[in-house]
């Protein structure tokens, strides 16, 4: 099996099944979404008026659970110094490591958007939208979330750090999907929203992996 | 392949404290080194110096005119007391993934599994095995996939008499195909080794 291929399949393993996985940012986001109504209000207009907004904001949360041990548990144990020593650039470690994230959390995730959405509200023809949102900004949480779980390495209390650090990172994907979504319900042009959000996914693959292993390097040294 | 490693005037500082200076070492083809030293005196840090985890306060690390970072990459192991093993996962899928990262073969990796008599630990959970257990599957990487320097952070100390009898063996073999170790001990190596006092 070559490097790159073994990598990610452990990372999906590790993400998937050791300590939480997918049930576990299923049942937070099924939490959450379910808590926002019992805030609001139950109305049916006021629920659907804001239901897309909601499920958007709960998946960007539920994305942040699972960042703490993406770096930290290989940092702790020793793996990410044997790691390190090996011909694969530690960039294209860390974007693997990103990648085995979002396959592992962040599509789950994005299979769940839509019902929960609808659930809270939405009209039902909403769903491939938010789907589509939801796997491109998953994209865009797992590779800006790999940041803030690099540099808040060897930290006490990482994965709050994490949390301080990435939720500024969150906003412009939350932005531009909820743009889009609340576009595309009234009627409106949405195409540029659904860009945007894709243009900074795009950009936080490409970028983010430098950031992180500069922050690997960082904490090892 | 990396046949020597060269420490010229190594000065390595450590959260503000200055670890050792003035370090020199010298190994060829079939040479091994014992560091020795006080605890904290830096025996770890300098292993991870050479393994370019650690920034040098001063001095060189030379493989004998190799890139330095294909040196690394490509040329050595090193097994310390944090031993990168997941609890969760079983030794089977620590010792295939690890090979398969340091470039091992499935033989070579069978190889291992026979050599360090891992073969009925393979489907338990590493959270089950004992720490000289654990320590052998650390070790098989050693062996899953060949490279010329081993840098081993106090190898033998949770092993039995017997192990560290059989793992003396496996280094003397390593040496003898030409292979090179800096190891930091406590005890004498089985092997016969240049001995470098860190701290003194």
């Amino acid at each position: 099996m070559s490097r790159a291929g073994a990598l990610l399949s452990r990372e999906v393993a590790l993400a998937w099944g050791k300590g939480g996985g997918p049930l576990v940012s299923l049942g937070f986001y099924a939490g959450t979404a379910t808590l926002l109504p019992l805030a609001t209000g139950p109305e049916p207009a006021r629920l659907a008026a804001i239901a897309t907004g909601m499920a958007w904001v709960a998946l960007a949360l539920a994305a942040l659970l699972s960042l703490e041990r993406l770096f930290e548990r290989d940092y702790e144990d020793g793996a990410l110094d044997l790691i390190v020593l090996s011909p694969l650039p530690l960039e294209i470690v860390c974007a693997l490591k990103c990648l085995g994230q979002w396959i592992a959390t962040g599509a789950p995730l994005a299979l769940a958007a839509p019902v929960a959405a609808i659930a809270l509200g939405a009209r039902p023809e909403l769903a491939p939208l938010i789907f589509a949102c939801a796997l491109v900004g998953g994209l865009a949480f797992a590779f800006t979330g790999g940041i803030g779980a690099a540099l808040s390495l060897g930290a006490r209390r990482g994965g709050l750090l994490t949390a301080v650090i990435v939720l500024p990172l969150f906003v412009p994907p939350v932005i531009f999907g909820g743009a889009a979504l609340d576009a595309f319900g009234n009627g409106l042009p949405w195409h540029a929203g659904l860009a945007l959000l894709c243009a900074y996914a795009a950009a936080a693959v490409a970028l983010g992996p430098l950031a992180m292993a500069a922050a690997c390097r960082n904490a090892l040294s | 392949m990396i046949s020597r490693l060269s420490l010229e005037n190594l000065a390595v500082r450590r959260g503000g404290r200055l670890l050792f200076e003035g370090l020199n070492l010298t190994l060829d083809s079939g040479q091994a080194a014992a560091l020795t030293g006080r605890n904290g005196a830096g025996k770890t840090s300098l292993l991870r110096t050479i393994a370019g985890l650690v920034q040098t306060e001063a001095g060189t690390v030379g493989f004998g005119g190799l890139d330095p970072t294909e040196a690394r990459a490509r040329g050595l192991h090193l097994v310390g007391h944090l031993d990168g093993l997941k609890p969760a996962r079983t030794a089977r899928e620590e010792l295939t993934f690890w090979s398969a990262w340091t470039g091992g073969s499935p033989e070579s990796t069978q190889t291992a599994i026979k050599t360090l008599e891992l073969s009925t630990l393979l489907d338990l959970e590493v959270r089950r095995l004992s720490a000289g257990q654990r320590r052998r599957l650390a070790l098989a990487r050693l062996i899953a996939a060949p490279r010329p320097l081993w840098l081993l952070d106090e190898p033998l100390s949770p092993l039995d008499a017997g192990w560290r009898e059989r793992f003396g063996q496996i280094m003397a073999g390593h040496l003898a195909g030409g292979g090179l170790i800096v190891a930091a001990v406590h005890d004498p190596l089985p092997v016969p080794a240049k001995a470098l006092e860190i701290g003194a």
